[in-house]
């Protein structure tokens, strides 16, 4: 949002990401090209398949061993990452610089060691505390995440948590590695609502302390409504549209994040049906052509079947990999909801600059 | 009250624990509630709430340590003639939350959809038992032909409208949801959604829908409960009940709902529920009716002020 996040941290540039299956190739990644900044928490949205935790992993080297990258490159730090092929490689990244929390707390923690073993694991190997004083921050750590009585915490397992607490265990671990980046792999899909906001509330407690960057990954957009500052909507491997969190709500273009925003129940009038996208995601099997929702888009171009559209900019921030945006192309009009949203946005963006002046 | 709806499911003071009976665990507290012919009923709580258990009581698969089931007037909770427990299976049937895991992997959809038609005293022949499983696949959107395959070959959503078509062979009158599209991806659940409701209109099918995700309650139910630790804290009407909601475990919930909607998403403001703000030692709460279809779970001080903020 503010203009100082202009420092880019990692920057993904044309990355093809495949795997073998059975002498068969999928093409996971298609070509995406992503600029993370210092200091933002960017959202990825998309479906189960659209690849989305497959590009996350690709950071921290974290694929199954039938992947490879095809080509394309990570820059962190003045390193390409893509270069990078063994474990110890990835040692020096893993935890150090890119912390992960993955979306279920019952198994990412180990059941056979207590908690304060856990997180005091992490303290040994990246701060450098031996004995006592490991222990200590090990506790610190876990009032930090909001854990009442750690003293008395630090000796249970896993099992004699809640999903919540552990969830805070899970972010307790990783931010006692002192990442630069963490990402969250649907952090909060395995919990109740209430302890939800809580869980996202404290990602952004941890963001504001330790000047963190943040990779969301989710498909609900209630919560990267709340979190992000950016998104980025990827369908079938690539990345479609990507702007400011407002941009992408209240002025969106390509037609699968129309399709997505309008299939929302919370939009929906009682009674009638609700906007449904019809078919299926690609086989990402065989070769994408064209623009890879086009098969599920009523209003597609013909040229959508035929070319993969550039990326096209809508404003600096905001672009999206549509024809739509090409200005050859005709007038097609977003669906209802998608317009109900534009005015949303506009009337809601004069009456917070009222407010800002007043 | 007089009501001109017809009662399909009356569920009364049901109590459901399990463990031994000395340290017994219990899962539903003391829980009352009727389900209309024709309407969709929501049952929302989180996690541990007792929410599917409740939904699993209903199809007989937890039994009652209390309390009991009434379906069309009749019990239909603990011992049953083996008839009336035939009648009961066919006419109350469940979809179930995962349809990943609650497929089997080793049979074909054909066998899957057709299995309630194998059970005893229900024998038709191979020839009306491929027709039935054809038309029950065609009606949840899906190609007949799709009987001879395997459920791994199908994507999330296609397998849960292979759940839905298990349901429908049978052709109930009430189904209990449990969770039906919390395993789906936001753009198949839309359909999934749109499925349900035309199967409800085609066929005037009563739905005990379970959930945690109110924005879709919110859609797709008429009246919803509100679950908490197996007691209903409150129930009523889905507006109604999202315009005033009167338990502060309900306030709580609704406040914590994702809104799509940047804006007003960080302009939400986060209720906590904090159970120790009940003072029940001497004043036990009581399940009341504070406005006509709307109960509520407290005890008298509290109703009072329930009352209080209806009337503002």
């Amino acid at each position: 949002m503010e203009t100082q996040q202009s420092e880019v941290l990692l920057s993904i540039r044309d990355l093809h990401f495949k795997f073998t299956l059975r002498g068969q190739v999928l093409h996971a990644i298609r070509g995406i090209s992503l600029d993370v900044m210092r200091g933002e928490s960017l959202a990825i949205v998309g479906e189960s398949g659209s690849g989305k935790s497959v590009l996350v992993k690709t950071l921290m080297g974290l694929n199954d061993q039938n992947g490879f990258i095809e080509s394309g490159q990570i820059l962190y730090g003045g390193r390409d990452l893509a270069t990078l092929h063994t474990d110890a490689e990835w040692q020096s990244i893993r935890g150090r610089e890119i912390a992960m929390v993955l979306q279920d707390p019952m198994t990412s923690l180990n059941p056979l060691k207590t908690i304060g073993w856990q997180i005091r694991e992490a303290v040994e190997l990246h701060q450098n505390l031996h004995g006592e004083a490991a222990r200590k921050a090990a506790c610190e750590m876990l009032a930090e995440v909001g854990i009442s009585d750690p003293e008395r915490r630090y000796k249970q397992y896993p099992h004699e948590f809640s999903g919540g607490m552990r969830q805070r265990v899970v972010i307790a671990i990783a931010m006692a590695c002192r990442p630069k980046i963490l990402i969250c792999d649907e952090p909060t899909t395995a919990l109740d609502v209430t302890i939800q906001a809580q869980i996202l509330g404290l990602i952004k407690e941890m963001q504001k302390k330790y000047d963190l960057t943040t990779i969301y990954i989710t498909h609900d957009l209630g919560v990267v409504a709340n979190v992000a500052d950016r998104i980025a909507v990827m369908y079938a491997g690539d990345i479609v549209e990507i702007g400011r969190c407002e941009e992408v709500f209240y002025d969106p273009r390509h037609p699968y994040t129309w399709a997505l925003l309008s299939s929302l129940p919370q939009l929906g009038v009682k009674g009638q049906p609700l906007y449904a996208i019809q078919g299926t995601p690609p086989n990402l099997f065989h070769e994408v052509k064209g623009d890879a929702f086009a098969p599920r888009n009523p209003q597609a171009l013909k040229i959508d079947f035929v070319k993969r559209p550039p990326m096209l900019a809508v404003s600096p921030t905001h672009s999206a990999r549509t024809w739509l945006l090409d200005p050859r192309a005709p007038k097609v009009e977003p669906p209802e909801h998608i317009r109900a949203l534009r005015e949303r946005g506009r009337a809601l963006r004069q009456q917070g600059e009222v407010t800002s002046h007043g | 009250m007089a009501d001109p709806r017809e009662k399909m499911l009356e569920v009364d003071h049901i109590r459901v624990q399990f463990g031994k009976k000395r340290h017994p665990f219990v899962a539903v507290r003391d829980v009352s509630f009727d389900i209309y012919k024709g309407e969709t009923f929501g049952l929302v709580g989180e996690s541990g709430s007792g929410k599917t258990t409740i939904g699993r009581a209903i199809i007989r698969a937890n039994p009652l340590a209390a309390g009991e089931i009434r379906f069309e007037g009749q019990r239909i909770s603990g011992r049953l003639s083996a008839a009336r427990d035939r009648q009961v299976t066919r006419d109350i049937q469940m979809i179930f939350q995962d349809p990943m895991s609650s497929l089997n992997e080793r049979a074909k959809v054909g066998y899957i959809v057709a299995e309630g038609l194998y059970a005893p005293g229900r024998h038709c022949s191979e020839e009306e038992r491929r027709q039935k499983v054809a038309k029950a696949l065609s009606d949840v959107g899906l190609l007949p032909e799709f009987a001879s395959r395997f459920p791994h070959e199908f994507s999330g959503g296609q397998r849960q409208r292979i759940g839905i078509a298990r349901a429908l062979i049978l052709e109930p009158k009430l189904i209990v949801a449990d969770e039906p599209i919390s395993a789906l991806d936001v753009s198949i659940r839309a359909q999934v959604l749109n499925l349900l409701a035309a199967l409800q209109k085609e066929r005037g099918l009563t739905y005990l829908f379970i959930a945690h995700d109110l924005s879709v309650v919110r859609f797709i139910c008429d009246r919803i409960a509100v679950i908490h630790k197996g007691d209903i804290v409150e129930l009523a009407e889905s507006e109604q009940l999202f315009a005033h909601p009167l338990h502060p475990y309900t306030q709580a919930l609704l406040s914590a709902i994702p809104q799509p909607d940047p804006i007003a998403e960080r302009q939400k403001k986060l209720l906590v529920y904090d159970p120790s703000c009940h003072d029940y030692r001497v004043d036990k709460p009581v399940w009341t009716e504070v406005e006509p279809g709307h109960f509520v779970l407290g005890n008298q001080r509290e109703l009072e002020g329930y009352r209080k903020m209806l009337t503002r």
